[in-house]
């Protein structure tokens, strides 16, 4: 049963949680609320086997909710450490979703610094973290709550922290199969880097959105995917599953005004 | 044998120029009250090895740091650390800007007494670009994989906080995640370590044993420091105490910021330092925070 009656970050979490899917046995790593809730719902519907974390050291097969617990209790199954991250990320047997500030058309991404003067940033931001060995070692999916040409930039990104299929960056003795990129979720479409060369493409479009608008709000050339469809709506028992992920709605105030899922052209 | 020391006796271990690493995770069990006895210290041109949170923007805004080698530098709830954001943007700063992975095979490969540990992490990305000092290696097996070679980071000195510790220089952590503190002790010729608590001697059950992470062969001193880690995380005994970060933080975007900081929670001393934030039974009573 589907339902109009969703936000779009509801639409999102859904979107996003079709990255984890068919992924085996997989820590997923969702970073960020809706990142987060998309990693979650995937487990707790189509994508049981996914590992994850409390989001501190423990491993637990029911996802835990986002927010203050209150009264609810966490099932640990195991033990997972920041060490034993690593040790699982340098295995390759993890998919991250995170929230990168740039994207350039090889899907490389940057979490560094915004400028031209790396000594001297025009904004400096959190660092590379562990998006370097991450987008070497296994799948990385990227969420982006604005779609603009500031996020998909025109060149590349203003400090590559994340590796792409740039093939200037590789030697030919360097292993490039350890890497994947999954999905791209924005507040417009959902995309891929599977167009011949690895060339961006929008897979689907979110209600009211067209492909003329995404293109127009990215940097560089979109690919339409052959079938490019219209992003597939929550259903109900989805959406339940969502409102028991996040108890305290904190996924309303992810993106600018909560819009609706349904948007009419002039409201995208 | 009797390591136990002042935070005090063990900063003067440290000479300018020296290379000093802390353990802890961004806000999360750094030693802090060893941190503000360097800041009352006269050291400087340290380079700083951390993966990072308050110690390495206290260090910077004291203008004790002609380096930085980080991982990242953090206070979680305020996502980039507010001195290290600043010192950035003016360009002052001279770094080595590390994948979080490589950070740690670096004091790995320190321990290991290796020139090196090879890496995947870091090829293909500016993080080569902006450390020309990076290197890569050829497989000398058939695969012929060419790799990053990560350079052992030695560090002089290191400073790690921890639950409990025994006068013989025996520690543990009893948080959820002992973080990387056995890598840093291991790379440092000469490790300090601040413990809320430090008795005479362990006399442990095999179960509370389990949590200890590194040998006191490593461990040169112990400070006794309680609410050593205040304003960071000390699972499970206190959480982070967002008040006082938050100041902190503002601080940075202040006239004077700093300075006011200093006198209000620095110059006093540690047990000035627990009064003017609340005192100890309210210290105790911060909640861990929510993941």
């Amino acid at each position: 049963m589907t339902t109009s009656n969703y936000s779009l970050a509801e639409l999102m979490i859904v979107a996003a949680a079709e990255a984890f899917r068919d992924n085996g046995e997989v820590l997923a790593s969702g970073l960020g609320i809706i990142p987060r809730l998309a990693a979650s719902l995937a487990k707790m519907s189509h994508s049981p086997e996914l590992l994850m974390t409390d989001s501190e050291a423990f491993l637990v097969e029911e996802p835990i909710p986002v927010g203050p617990r209150g009264d609810y209790q966490p099932k640990y199954s195991g033990y997972m450490p920041f060490e034993r991250i690593f040790d699982n990320v340098f295995r390759g047997q993890r998919h991250a979703m995170v929230g990168p500030v740039q994207i350039d058309r090889w899907a490389q991404t940057n979490l560094s610094i915004i400028g031209d003067d790396y000594n001297k940033p025009k904004v400096a931001m959190l660092g590379v973290r562990g998006l370097p060995g991450n987008s070497i070692n296994h799948l990385n999916s990227f969420f982006v709550p604005s779609h603009n040409k500031r996020v998909f930039v025109e060149g590349e990104v203003d400090m590559v922290s994340s590796v792409g299929f740039k093939d200037s960056r590789w030697s030919e003795h360097m292993r490039r199969d350890t890497m994947g990129i999954g999905l791209t979720i924005t507040d417009l479409c959902v995309m891929d880097f599977k167009g011949p060369d690895n060339a961006a493409r929008v897979i689907s479009l979110h209600p009211g959105v067209s492909f003329e608008h995404v293109q127009n709000s990215t940097g560089f050339a979109l690919l339409k995917a052959d079938e490019l469809k219209q992003t597939v709506a929550p259903t109900a028992e989805q959406l339940k599953i969502i409102a028991q992920l996040d108890p305290h709605n904190l996924r309303s105030k992810q993106l600018k005004g909560n819009p609706a899922g349904v948007r009419t052209a002039e409201q995208v | 044998m009797n390591k136990q020391m002042t935070s005090a006796q063990a900063v003067a271990h440290l000479q300018d120029g020296m290379t000093i690493g802390f353990g802890g995770w961004g806000p999360r069990r750094k030693p802090m009250a060893i941190v503000r006895e360097i800041l009352r210290s006269d050291v400087k041109d340290l380079t700083v090895v951390a993966y990072g949170g308050p110690e390495v923007g206290m260090l910077l805004a004291a203008g004790k740091v002609k380096k930085l080698i980080f991982g990242f530098a953090t206070l979680d709830a305020i996502p980039l650390e507010p001195y290290f954001r600043k010192m950035r943007q003016a360009g002052t700063l001279d770094v080595m800007e590390l994948d979080e992975g490589l950070f740690q095979l670096g004091l790995k490969a320190a321990g290991m007494r290796m020139p090196f540990l090879p890496a995947r992490a870091g090829l293909a990305t500016d993080v080569m670009t902006y450390n020309p000092e990076l290197k890569t290696i050829r497989s000398p097996y058939a695969d012929g994989e060419e790799v990053l070679a990560m350079p052992a980071l030695y560090l002089d000195v290191a400073f790690v906080h921890v639950n409990r510790a025994d006068r013989l220089g025996n520690t543990l952590v009893t948080g959820n995640d002992a973080y990387f503190d056995h890598h840093v002790v291991r790379a440092a010729k000469q490790a300090f370590v601040s413990a809320e608590e430090v008795v005479e001697k362990f006399e442990l059950t095999k179960e509370e044993a389990r949590f200890n992470t590194f040998e006191r062969s490593l461990v040169t001193g112990v400070i006794e420091a309680p609410f050593g880690a205040h304003p960071t995380m000390c699972s499970p005994n206190y959480g982070w105490d967002m008040k006082h970060l938050k100041e902190y933080s503002d601080g940075a975007s202040e006239e004077n910021g700093w300075a006011n900081y200093v006198e209000k929670y620095v110059q006093g001393g540690e047990e000035q330092y627990r009064e003017n934030n609340g005192g100890s039974a309210y210290l105790a009573s911060i909640p861990l925070p929510a993941l």
